[in-house]
């Protein structure tokens, strides 16, 4: 009983192990990244960047999310790509960072949407650290809402309607919320072992929340309709 | 803010795409993904509605 304890335990340490060093380098890449998209993202509206080339740079962004990171992801090559994806995503959303702070209530707004985005994540995160439950059973859950709120942001691109709109944010924010949530709880239960897929993956979840409660805060403080 | 078309139709069809491209991964997470308990449930939602209200928080502060 006791040997079967031991090899146990000496078989769970390294596990236990990895999963530590996966959490960490996703922390820190992640961390990293934040900063670089912050900084694009003042370039961005430094230059008064139009909107045409933000929208441009942020397709880009998709593009190598779904061409050139699954064939990096395993290689050093793959940091320099989720740099390039947090770069370009940071650029693309200074117009609409600069354009809503342009508004008299817009600086309390944006920095009530930063702070509130880094609260939810603390939190999820913190949660799914701490309760150490395996979260993966939202994945069906998640994934639907996502194909909903993406088919309701394609018809509230050609319908202009403020209250669909604001719907669909408010449907952005808690998929995006409930995504932290599932994604560090894959890192820690070893359902994601590669720290740069983590780190894109927690980063979009970052990037969609923070937008999504900037245009509600907005919204509700008049500046956006 | 109104976009000009072209912005418009590129938007949709990435968004479109995106759709077209996470289609089998949902499909696939619904059918052979993980069930949880209603335990399991009661545990995520709890953290949901959390943030639901936080958000109704932060609301209130900026209006």
């Amino acid at each position: 009983m006791n040997r079967m304890t031991d090899t146990t335990v000496t078989r769970r340490q390294p596990s236990v192990l990895s999963t530590n060093k996966v959490l960490r380098n996703t922390y820190m890449l992640l961390s990293m990244t934040l900063l670089f998209s912050a900084a694009m993202a003042g370039l961005a509206m430094m230059f008064h960047v139009p909107r045409g080339t933000a929208m441009i740079a942020s397709f880009a962004a998709i593009g190598l999310v779904w061409f050139a990171l699954p064939r990096t992801a395993n290689s050093s090559a793959g940091i320099l790509v989720v740099f390039g994806i947090a770069g370009l995503l940071g650029f693309s959303i200074g117009p609409m960072v600069g354009s809503y702070l342009s508004f008299p209530d817009g600086p309390r707004v944006v920095g009530t949407a930063l702070g509130g985005t880094g609260l939810i994540f603390l939190g999820m995160s913190g949660y799914a650290l701490t309760s150490k439950r395996d979260f993966s059973f939202m994945g069906g859950m998640l994934f639907t809402g996502l194909i909903i709120a993406l088919i309701g942001s394609i018809a509230s691109i050609f319908f202009h309607i403020p209250a669909f709109s604001l719907a669909i944010s408010g449907m952005i924010a808690l998929v995006m919320s409930g995504m932290i949530l599932f994604d560090t709880s894959r890192i820690i239960n070893g359902g994601e072992t590669n720290y740069i897929h983590a780190t894109v993956s927690l980063y979009l979840n970052i990037y969609n929340l923070f937008s999504a409660l900037m245009h509600i805060l907005m919204s509700f403080a008049g500046g956006d309709d | 803010m109104e976009l000009p078309l072209w912005m418009k139709i590129s938007m949709a069809l990435v968004l479109g795409f995106m759709v077209f491209r996470l289609w089998p991964a949902a499909m696939h997470q619904m059918k052979h993904g993980p069930k949880g308990s209603s335990q399991d449930w009661q545990a995520a939602l709890l953290p949901l509605l959390m943030v639901i209200g936080f958000v109704v928080l932060l609301v209130l502060m900026v209006r």
